[in-house]
């Protein structure tokens, strides 16, 4: 029994760390993209938005198990391209999805933030970027943290996506127990990495929102 | 010289014409109040004087030099915030930084401007210390001493409108303008901000009010504009304006206010 459990815990963990790539490297290229993507669409060029809306309309309408799909498969039959890394299709299907999402959580905030602060700042004779980032930034921050929460830890659990163009996570390694030698166990096993994974994320993620309501509004 | 002078202002929103020719001076020293009923474009005006809206035609002076002209090519961003760094304006819901406490709502912007002066390298902490002391010597004019490290939120809306007439104070503007700076606020907390004005007044701060209190407009200015329909009714002192009208909607709106009152 013993042997086995190391066995497992090691491929699991190895599984893991491909899961932890997938998900820390799209959070962290997803949130400046995402903050891109909103100024996208809240431009005042017209055209440049309703193009940004109508992408971000497809991104969010459609299933990211599609996405990755194409984005690895399309290339190559449609222009014949050479096969992309398999983690590099996922990496930007991921990207490009989650940036999508999060730019719609930046909207929101952004909008939220009444005229008046704007007014304020300007009447006091700020210039725009000091309006931006030294009033209105930090209350959009506040305002996003909670949604962006939520998003982060569906983003945990949307990793296991990735094994449907055969990038090993842990779903995947833990599955080739149960078709290889018929064993359970190591399925519930791999539940547990996502659990403490996604219970240390609500701890910091709570301490954050705390940390931020200093102040109401 | 004229500290202000508004010359033929107009402003329209899509078809609505909501200034319709709007002229008047303001001297050193003068508190004027503005009154006239809902949606006569007392707002608009304040708003267009502080570049929060441009007018569509008509021209602006601050100490006689023209600062605003409908007719010229665009004013650069640059220029108005440096039109905007004549005036103050505090607003009917207060707008203060929420994440910043009463002494930092009060400083930054002056702050932010100190960086901009050649000097501010040589003497970043004389001059830093120096806002912070001015802006503490604000509070305690407007009773705020014991807040300063108090968060809006943890303020009555009278001691927040408090705090925002101390924050516009601390740019030292040359005309302090007030939109409805007690509509927002309880009954019983209206007088503390009319004492603030009043001792402001006293202190010879040149200001203009847009207010429903008529009896404090009275008692505060030395001259009332009552505007009605985007045009200046009327305009003269108190004496004049309010016990003497002689424009009939002055009349009308005065005594609508008296009826209210029960007088
Ligand atoms: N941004 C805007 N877009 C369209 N119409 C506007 C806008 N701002 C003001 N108006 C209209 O202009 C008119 C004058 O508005 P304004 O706010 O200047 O009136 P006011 O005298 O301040 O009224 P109140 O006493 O209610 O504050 C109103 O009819 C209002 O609906
Ligand atoms: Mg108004």
């Amino acid at each position: 029994m013993f042997p086995v459990l190391q066995e497992v815990t090691l491929h699991l963990s190895e599984g893991f760390i491909t899961t932890f790539r997938i998900f820390i490297i799209t959070l962290l290229l997803s949130l400046p993209l995402g903050l891109i993507i909103t100024f996208g669409s809240m431009s005042k060029f017209k055209p440049l938005s309703y193009i940004i809306k109508t992408f971000v309309w497809i991104i969010r309408g459609t299933p990211l198990m599609l996405q990755v799909i194409i984005v690895f498969y399309g290339p190559g039959l449609l222009w014949q391209l050479p096969a992309m890394a398999r983690m590099n299709a996922v990496l930007i299907a991921f990207v490009i999805n989650y940036a999508a999402y999060f730019s719609e959580i930046f909207r929101g905030g952004i909008e939220s933030i009444p005229k008046g602060q704007y007014e304020a700042g300007q009447v006091l004779g700020m210039t725009k970027a000091q309006v931006f980032f030294k009033v209105v930034l930090f209350q959009v921050i506040k305002r996003v943290v909670p949604p962006m929460g939520n998003e982060i830890i569906t983003l945990v659990k949307d990793t296991s996506l990735a094994r449907i163009i055969s990038v090993p996570e842990i779903i995947m390694v833990a599955q080739d127990y149960v078709s290889g030698q018929a064993l359970i166990w190591p399925l519930f096993y791999s539940g547990l990495f996502y659990l403490v994974f996604s219970g240390i994320l609500t701890i910091l993620l709570g301490y954050t929102e705390k940390k931020l309501n200093y102040y109401r509004g | 010289m004229a500290i202000l002078k508004i010359e033929n202002l107009h402003k329209s929103f899509g078809k609505t014409e909501v200034l319709c020719g709007v002229s008047f001076e303001i001297e050193k020293g003068d508190v004027v109040s503005i009154l006239g009923s809902s949606g006569s474009g007392k707002t608009t005006l304040l708003r267009c004087i502080n570049f929060l809206d441009r007018a569509d035609a008509g021209k602006i002076y601050v100490e006689d030099k023209e600062v605003f002209n409908a007719k010229l090519s665009n004013l650069s961003a640059k220029d108005i915030r440096k039109n905007q760094l004549n005036f103050g304006l505090v607003f009917q819901q207060f707008n203060l930084f929420p994440q910043y406490n009463v002494l930092d709502n009060v400083t930054i912007a002056p702050k932010l401007l100190a960086k901009e002066s050649s000097e501010y390298k040589r003497n970043k902490k004389e001059i830093t210390e120096k806002i912070e002391e001015n802006a503490k010597a604000l509070l305690e004019r407007v009773g705020l001493s014991a807040k300063l490290l108090n968060y809006p939120c943890e303020l009555s809306g009278g001691q927040q409108q408090r705090v925002s007439i101390a924050r516009a104070l601390a740019l030292n503007p040359k005309v302090l303008f007030f939109d409805e700076p007690t509509s927002a606020l309880d009954p019983e907390l209206t007088g503390e901000i009319l004492k603030v004005i009043k001792d402001l007044a006293l202190k010879n701060t040149t200001m203009v009010i847009v207010t429903h209190e008529i009896e404090f407009a009275k008692n505060v200015s030395n001259r009332i504009i009552f505007m009605d329909g985007g045009v200046i009714a009327e305009d003269g002192a108190p004496s004049e304006v309010i016990d003497n009208p002689k424009n009939e909607r002055t009349k009308a709106f005065l005594s609508k206010f008296n009826e209210l009152n029960g007088n």
